[in-house]
């Protein structure tokens, strides 16, 4: 197979990119993170990672790749394995046919993963194109370069139990459709995407969650050390490796961009200005988080707040001009 | 974020490796670019390893003086916590948390030791016993 490995952003959108690739059909990151209306904003207190509550900037995992398959057309074929031998054995039948595959992994237990990065997260995406003498030639796209990966470690990182195991899931597509009409399948998926980023019926999601945990932060109590650490939870989900920077708004910005290239538009190349705005003003949030934290005697909790609810304000003008902009098309 | 703005701070939490980023270029058009790293991400990590870091040291310190058993050393080592290592083991907290008193862990029969073994990546007879310290 010749394949050649792409660094991404993300891995989900980075995986279905190459995948929807190497198929001939060639399509960028953003667009396939936009296509998938993949941003989002999620607070969820009651699902505890580390101890901290899920703070999540984008869609649920898998999420990306069913959405951005559906809009498309495209067929992809999911498989899950109660038996890790039979999921390893199904794995080399299909690398030896020389088919792409995508496979969910535990980020713990993967080597060349570096050792501060190494945190128990289940859903980590990434492609196999090849089986070598070493083991498994895998293409992660958050990496610079493609790895060989031991079978008996890649086995491990796709058996692993807990929170969203993967169960040895693998996906190939299967087709995909001769053309595809871009500006029904963009306006269909900004138009899911201000719905969830302007319309969840809970208070937790969305703007609406944004200005949530702001006020979340004004009320933080514990030790200083105790906030530092929630504080610091937040900016990890937004800028550690994998968001593309700025909690995944950098990457829609370019999707934005790409989308109104295509189609012509004004409004979506506006749309697209003022969705960096609000990512540089997401940065300028973590940037706040370093600066109290490093302070050490005590966290100015309302001028965090205050930053946090800069963020939605910015985003509140992004999305109202796109819903707009839906139902004006 | 433009292209120039793209923090580079080398940032030891990426061990010498880059990510991608999303930026402008000097015609406003958004390009892929590589980042080398950036200081408040990089405090931000930092501070969530320290505390996996700290929690392994105080639970080594209580394995020494014979308080709990090497479990629990091996589970924040292993950078998790009761929760976590009780979906990864399938076993109730309650059966966990017995087990981390020394004679009872140390009585405790393959089946369950290889469960913990498993999840940990480890060996039964690692599980057993506190690693060099280094």
């Amino acid at each position: 197979m010749t394949f050649t490995h792409q660094q991404a952003a993300h891995c989900e959108s980075g995986v279905i990119s190459a995948l929807l690739s190497q198929h001939g059909l060639a399509i960028s990151e953003p667009m396939a993170f936009g296509l998938a209306n993949a941003l989002a904003f999620a607070y969820i207190p009651i699902i505890k990672i580390g101890g901290q509550p899920l703070i999540a900037y984008r869609l649920p995992p898998k999420a990306i790749i069913k959405n951005v398959c559906k809009r498309l057309g495209v067929t992809v074929k999911f498989q899950k394995f109660n038996d890790p031998i039979r999921g390893a054995q199904v794995l080399d039948d299909l690398v030896e046919r020389g088919t792409l595959v995508g496979l969910q992994t535990s980020v713990y237990y993967l080597p060349y993963f570096p050792e501060q990065m190494r945190f128990h997260f289940n859903a980590h995406n990434l492609l196999i194109y090849g089986k070598g003498e070493r083991g498994y030639q895998v293409s992660d796209p958050i990496f610079e370069q493609p790895v060989e990966v031991a079978s008996r470690d890649l086995n491990k990182a796709r058996f692993v139990r807990g929170p969203l195991a993967p169960k040895g899931l693998l996906y190939r597509i299967e087709s995909v459709p001769e053309t595809i009409d871009y500006p029904k399948a963009i306006r269909a998926a900004i138009s899911k995407n201000v719905k969830v980023m302007t319309g969840a019926p809970l208070p937790v999601i969305g703007i609406k969650g944004v200005r949530y945990l702001a006020g979340k932060i004004d009320k933080l109590s514990g030790s200083v050390k105790q906030q530092r650490l929630y504080l610091g939870h937040i900016v990890r989900m937004q800028e550690e490796i994998g968001t593309g920077g700025a909690g995944f708004r950098f990457i829609y910005a370019s999707f934005l961009q790409e989308a109104a290239e295509l189609l012509q538009d004004d409004t979506l190349a506006q749309a697209s200005a003022a969705m960096t705005d609000a990512g540089d003003y997401w940065r300028e949030f973590a940037l706040l988080v370093a600066r109290e934290c490093k302070r050490g005697d005590s966290i100015n909790r309302a001028l965090l707040a205050d930053a946090l609810r800069g963020c939605a304000d910015r985003e509140a003008v992004v999305w109202q001009s796109l819903k707009a902009w839906c139902k004006a098309g | 974020m433009r292209v120039d703005e793209v923090p580079q701070d080398n940032s030891s939490t990426y061990a010498g490796h880059k990510k991608l980023l999303y930026a402008r270029d000097v015609d406003g058009h958004y390009t892929p670019i590589q980042s080398s790293g950036w200081e408040p991400e990089a405090c931000a990590t930092q501070d969530a390893v320290a505390l996996y870091e700290s929690q392994a040291r105080e639970a080594r310190l209580a394995v020494e003086q014979g308080v709990k058993s090497p479990l629990y050393f091996h589970m924040y080592n292993c950078r998790m916590d009761l929760l976590l290592l009780s979906q990864l083991t399938g076993l109730w907290r309650w059966r966990i948390r017995r087990h981390f008193k020394p004679q009872i862990f140390a009585s405790l029969n393959n089946g369950v030791l290889m469960r913990y073994a498993v999840a940990m990546d480890k060996t039964p007879i690692e599980l057993q016993t506190l690693p060099d310290n280094s």
